[in-house]
């Protein structure tokens, strides 16, 4: 398992190569990847620059991986987050589980990142062409997290 | 940091709106809890209270692990205060 927090773009192919090298028992891999849109709330966007807490960042990562390892059959998983300024079309994020097969893979991704969407201290600040503004946080990321709770309670 | 003393972090707006992202502070005397620091933090009026007074939206984290008001607060910690989190 491994968390990295970065300031550098990365490669979905070589960082997903490196994953499953010499894996035999990998039959499938589900990423995602998240991206800086040129829009949101209403406004164009030019950029953004994400703020988060050393130390903090990566346990909190850690510790959603871990769930997610004590949840469904996986046998690796990588996330990468970027820092700093970022522009549209830049890649923010990275999560990739390697499985034995593609639904624990896929669901084990999706909850690493809705997890890490409502857990992980990173803030965003958007700049539009009147001014920088801090997102605010979206009431479906919530539900998005929540629901992992109801299933894993049914 | 020196051991007997807390640790508070600060991000995001809420760094913007204090104007500092750090400091150190001596545990306040009766202050054993996230909800009595901050009322001890409230209590220095002006954007303090602007800041942290009844603010839903505010998270707190004590040695970087979430936290809530009844959450032990003691010398040494470290205690981030901050606005919920947009990364992803």
């Amino acid at each position: 398992m491994t968390v990295r927090i970065q300031t550098a773009d990365f490669d979905l192919g070589a960082e997903i190569a490196a994953l499953r090298a010499g894996r035999r028992d990998v039959g499938a891999v589900a990423s995602f990847v998240g991206l800086v849109r040129d829009v949101n709330d209403g406004a164009q966007v030019g950029g953004m620059t994400l703020e988060h807490y050393p130390g903090m960042t990566e346990r909190s990562i850690a510790a959603i991986v871990e769930e997610a390892v004590s949840r469904w059959n996986i046998v690796d998983a990588l996330v990468i987050h970027r820092v700093g300024r970022l522009e549209p079309t830049d890649q923010i994020v990275l999560v990739a589980v390697c499985g034995e097969h593609r639904g624990e893979a896929f669901s084990a991704c999706e909850f690493i990142m809705d997890y890490l969407k409502t857990r992980a201290p990173f803030w965003k600040k958007e700049e539009t062409a009147v001014a920088t503004r801090w997102v605010e946080a979206r009431a479906s990321d919530e539900q998005a997290a929540d629901r992992w709770k109801r299933e894993a309670g049914s | 940091m020196s051991a007997g003393k807390l640790q508070l972090l600060y991000f995001a707006g809420l760094r913007e709106k204090l104007g500092r992202g750090n400091e150190e502070v001596e545990l306040p005397a009766g202050v054993a809890d996230v909800a009595g620091l901050r009322g001890w933090l409230i209590a220095r009026d002006g954007v303090w209270r602007e800041a942290l007074a009844g603010r839903s939206g505010l998270r707190v984290a004590v040695n970087q692990d979430m936290a809530d008001e009844s959450t032990p607060v003691k010398a040494g910690d470290q205690v981030a205060f901050f606005p919920p989190v947009t990364g992803g």
